[in-house]
């Protein structure tokens, strides 16, 4: 049996005792003494950055598997701006989500297969977990409903920049969530590279959504707002 | 060890050199092209770590050095410079080199101290690093912090005492609540007992438990939010050990300066017109907007229908509306809370010469006044839909203009593909009127295609010293370094570059040139991956041997790019040679007059005492002479400079 849960509940279970798939196993760092016998600084180095310095946990593997169709997800709407009758400014938007996050989901993919761990494939998937003895199955925070979704792609023109703009924030605002889930988390976080990447996302849709209130405030009102002011 | 690891990769950066064809420095020759070369030698280069194939127009590699042996596979960051020394973050800490021979630079100290992104800075005796990741740890140690609250974790500034530099020593760790991505070290010229450090944090807030006093809650609901502030540390220089946050200083707030490139302050007459008219004018995040009659007519109906009246609306009705617009608006577009602009900087420049920063602070760029070095006033902002993440700021030497880059993708993504847009990732060029508005220009990206494997994004650059133009060299991660003259901040131009293939050809690897900073005649690179690269300018058909000479016979004692000095040039006579080159480049002078000029100055150098003083004399009044059209006031500040060496042959 299939259920959908709260969203308020995940996170709780992304790192509780639910066994989250992809399995997660935590690693630790390799020895630094078997990088000091390698022959060139080049070797050295390349151990070094390939290595976990500090260890990743279930955290950060939950993080880095959930984002992948939490970025899809937003990637399939904004790809729908040029065949709904987006404006130029949405149009705009849309393209730069697309090109980031279809980036980000080439740096999550690589370190999880670098870590032997389960690749997502880029699709919207609700995440399947497993909680006494069943599955449930559930969406990242601020990911769109089928409804949702349904409603969207029923939108043209003005209608649809509005909807895309109010999912677009939602969806945003879910990931920040999930990085703020993340740093709460005993032992995550501690990996640079899931540092680094988790703090980007953090910073890089704050900012964007910012920019998308500014831009529903300017539609709501009926207003145009330059390319420059936004 | 660490010897033979820089005789090792010496000697593959030479192979690389002579096996690779696009290894060349195709201007250095007489023919003095201004012609880039094509096809851009940066296309296709070989990947490696340290054996990467390399191209160079107009830069010449001196060293390239890879870390010492603690740090090799750390990322590298910032850059930093007292006397003779470079200082080097890194995730690792920093390591201290002396380039006294850029050919062959030396460790002199690394200072095993993890946390991400140890952005260095450096004021006399004291260094100053950054700390934000949730590994950083007050004890140095490189064991982590698991826990979410803990009290063995650094997130802010920590402060070195450098008086021996060989034993740099912890005086003091200033936290704060969203650690320091960066930091800022404004030296107030009216101050001399203290320094100040603007902190720029962009990790999550602290839980109070961790740090008392940090609130992570909208500043509407808590006015001691930690959120819409950047963080202030004064430190006493006598006293370093008492460095503390001294303000806080909400620069954010009421984000009331319309945002745009165009002229503000036409759109304020606009707007305030529209409201003399009786128009409806909403302020909406800071911008004065005036509603179309098609949104205020059927609200104007409502408001009748209100009071259940009919017919057209009354001046009672406009009034009322009027009233309730503000409620309506914020209802309407601010489902989530009242909308807002950024909630901290990425990084800010102060330029105390001026009294001005500039702010690089998530969706805008702010102009600010900080001639209150704890009340830092916004004066100014900007923004742009081609902007993602406003990143950095540079002003010219004179102040007149601000550059603003674009850290698309957060330094981590490859955004210099062929298939990426030039006005993306790139920096915005602004100029600054008289009441100190910004006026956008054009950008300048790097325009190389760069690989998907290799990360590229516009970084952390400075001024080269070349006098009477703007000229700047800026790092690009993997699509290396750029140099360009903005003097014309409508047209910027490449004039130099160099760049390696990707750090791994296999897959995408970080790497490439985090900051690479001018710094008395050297051209420094952190390259995250590699290590240290030091380069020289080499002349071309751009930039004279004497405007090379005349950018190096400016000194300083120390650097920090974001605290940017102001440059300047000692009469000389390089210094003049080099004004007379640019009147030649610009054709403002004629071939004949500029041969006469040359002449004279050789003439004056070789005599001494008064034969020389009077000569530059007499050829300051012929230059007074000469000073017409659109160069004129570059010909007379030439004839200044040989007033100058006139009254300095006394």
């Amino acid at each position: 049996m299939r259920h959908r849960l709260p969203l308020a509940l995940l996170g709780a279970l992304a790192v509780g005792g639910c066994g989250a798939h992809p399995g997660a196993t935590p690693a630790t760092a390799p020895d630094p003494a078997t990088a000091g016998r390698l022959a060139t600084p080049a070797a050295i180095a390349k151990a070094r950055a390939d290595s976990a310095r500090y260890a990743y946990t279930a955290a950060d593997i939950h993080f880095m598997s959930s984002m992948i169709g939490h970025h899809a997800q937003a990637i399939i709407i904004s790809r729908w701006a040029p065949t709904h009758g987006a404006s130029p400014a949405v149009l705009r938007l849309a393209e730069r989500i697309i090109n980031a996050q279809q980036d980000e989901i080439g740096t999550m993919q690589q370190w999880l297969r670098a870590r032997q761990q389960p690749v997502p494939d880029a699709r919207p998937m609700a995440m399947t977990m497993k909680m006494d003895g069943m599955e449930h199955e559930m969406l990242m925070p601020g990911m769109l409903t089928d409804e949702q979704m349904k409603q969207l792609d029923a939108a043209r023109g003005a209608e649809f920049d509005k909807l895309f703009l109010r999912d677009m924030i939602q969806h945003h605002t879910g990931a920040t969530v999930m990085v703020k889930q993340l740093f709460d988390t005993y032992g995550a976080g501690q990996d640079e590279l899931v540092f680094k990447f988790a703090s980007d996302v953090n910073v890089d849709q704050t900012t964007e959504i910012a920019r998308m209130q500014k831009m529903l405030a300017a539609l709501t009102l009926g207003i145009t707002l330059p390319n420059s002011t936004y | 060890m660490t010897s033979a690891f820089r005789t090792l990769s010496l000697g593959a950066a030479l192979c690389s050199a002579a096996a690779c064809a696009s290894t060349m420095s195709s201007s250095g020759g007489g023919g003095m092209s201004t012609a880039a070369p094509s096809p851009d030698p940066r296309v296709g280069l070989r990947g490696g770590l340290m054996d990467a194939g390399q191209a160079a127009w107009n830069l010449r590699l001196l060293s390239a050095t890879p870390p010492s042996k603690q740090f090799l596979g750390a990322v590298n960051s910032d850059l930093a410079f007292t006397g003779p020394y470079v200082i080097q973050g890194s995730y690792d800490g920093y390591q201290i080199w002396d380039i006294t021979n850029p050919a062959s630079p030396s460790l002199k100290v690394a200072n095993y101290c993890p946390a991400s992104q140890s952005d260095v800075s450096v004021y006399r005796n004291l260094l100053f690093v950054s700390a934000e990741g949730n590994t950083g740890r007050i004890d140095c140690s490189d064991k982590g912090v698991k826990d979410p609250v803990s009290t063995e974790r650094i997130k802010g500034v920590r402060i070195f005492d450098v008086t021996d530099i060989a034993h740099p020593r912890n005086v003091a760790n200033v936290q704060t609540c969203r650690g320091s991505h960066t930091h800022t070290v404004l030296v107030d010229p009216n101050d001399h007992d203290n320094v100040y450090v603007y902190v720029s944090g962009s990790s999550g807030i602290r839980p109070a438990a961790e740090l008392p006093g940090c609130v992570s809650a909208m500043p509407e609901k808590d006015p001691n939010s930690a959120l819409f502030r950047i963080e202030v540390i004064k430190v006493p220089l006598a006293h370093p050990e008492q460095a503390a946050i001294v303000s806080s200083p909400r620069i954010f707030n009421d984000l009331t300066a319309p945002a745009r490139h165009g002229s503000s302050a036409v759109d304020r007459q606009v707007a305030a017109a529209a409201r003399a008219r009786g128009e409806f004018v909403a302020d909406v995040f800071g911008e004065s907007m005036i509603l179309p009659a098609g949104f205020t007519g059927p609200l104007l109906d409502s408001v009748v229908k209100a009071r259940k009246g009919s017919g057209p609306p009354t001046r009672a009705d406009s009034a009322a509306l009027r009233a309730a617009l503000p409620g309506m608006i914020a209802k309407m577009v601010g489902e989530d809370g009242p909308p807002h602009g950024p909630t901290q900087c990425h990084d800010i420049t102060v330029y105390p010469a001026v009294g001005l920063a500039g702010g690089a602070c998530e969706g805008y760029g702010l102009l600010l006044d900080i001639r209150n070095p704890t009340n830092p006033v916004r004066i100014g902002a900007v923004a742009d839909s081609n902007f993602s993440y406003w990143h950095s700021a540079t002003f010219n030497n004179d102040g007149t203009k601000v550059l603003f880059s674009d850290e698309w993708g957060g330094g981590g993504q490859p955004k210099c593909r062929a298939s990426d847009p030039k006005d993306w990732g790139a920096d915005a060029l602004f100029t600054i009127d008289a009441n100190r508005q910004m006026h956008f220009q054009s950008y300048y990206k790097m325009p190389a295609a760069q690989t998907a494997l290799e990360n590229c994004v516009a970084h952390n650059g400075s001024l080269i010293p070349i006098p009477g133009r703007d000229v700047m060299v800026q790092a690009w991660y993997q699509g290396g370094i750029s140099v360009f003259d903005w003097t014309d901040a409508a047209h910027p131009k490449e004039i130099a570059f160099f760049d390696r293939g990707p750090v791994d050809s296999t897959q995408f690897t970080m790497g490439g040139s985090w900051s690479v900073y001018w710094y008395n005649g050297a051209i420094v690179s952190s390259e995250i991956a590699r290590g240290l690269d030091v380069f020289e300018l080499t002349p071309s058909a751009f930039v004279s041997q004497n405007e090379i000479d005349a950018a190096k016979s400016v000194h300083l004692d120390y650097l920090n790019t974001q605290g940017q000095p102001q440059y300047v040039w000692a009469p000389s006579f390089v210094l003049a040679r080099a004004y007379v080159d640019q009147l030649a480049r610009s054709n403002a002078l004629g071939a004949s007059r500029v041969a006469a000029v040359r002449q004279s100055l050789a003439s004056a150098e070789a005599a001494s005492g008064a034969v020389r003083r009077d000569a530059l004399t007499q050829l300051a009044v012929q230059l007074d002479g000469d000073a017409r059209g659109a160069d004129a006031q570059k010909v007379r500040i030439l004839a200044g400079t040989v007033r100058d060496l006139a009254a300095a042959s006394r």
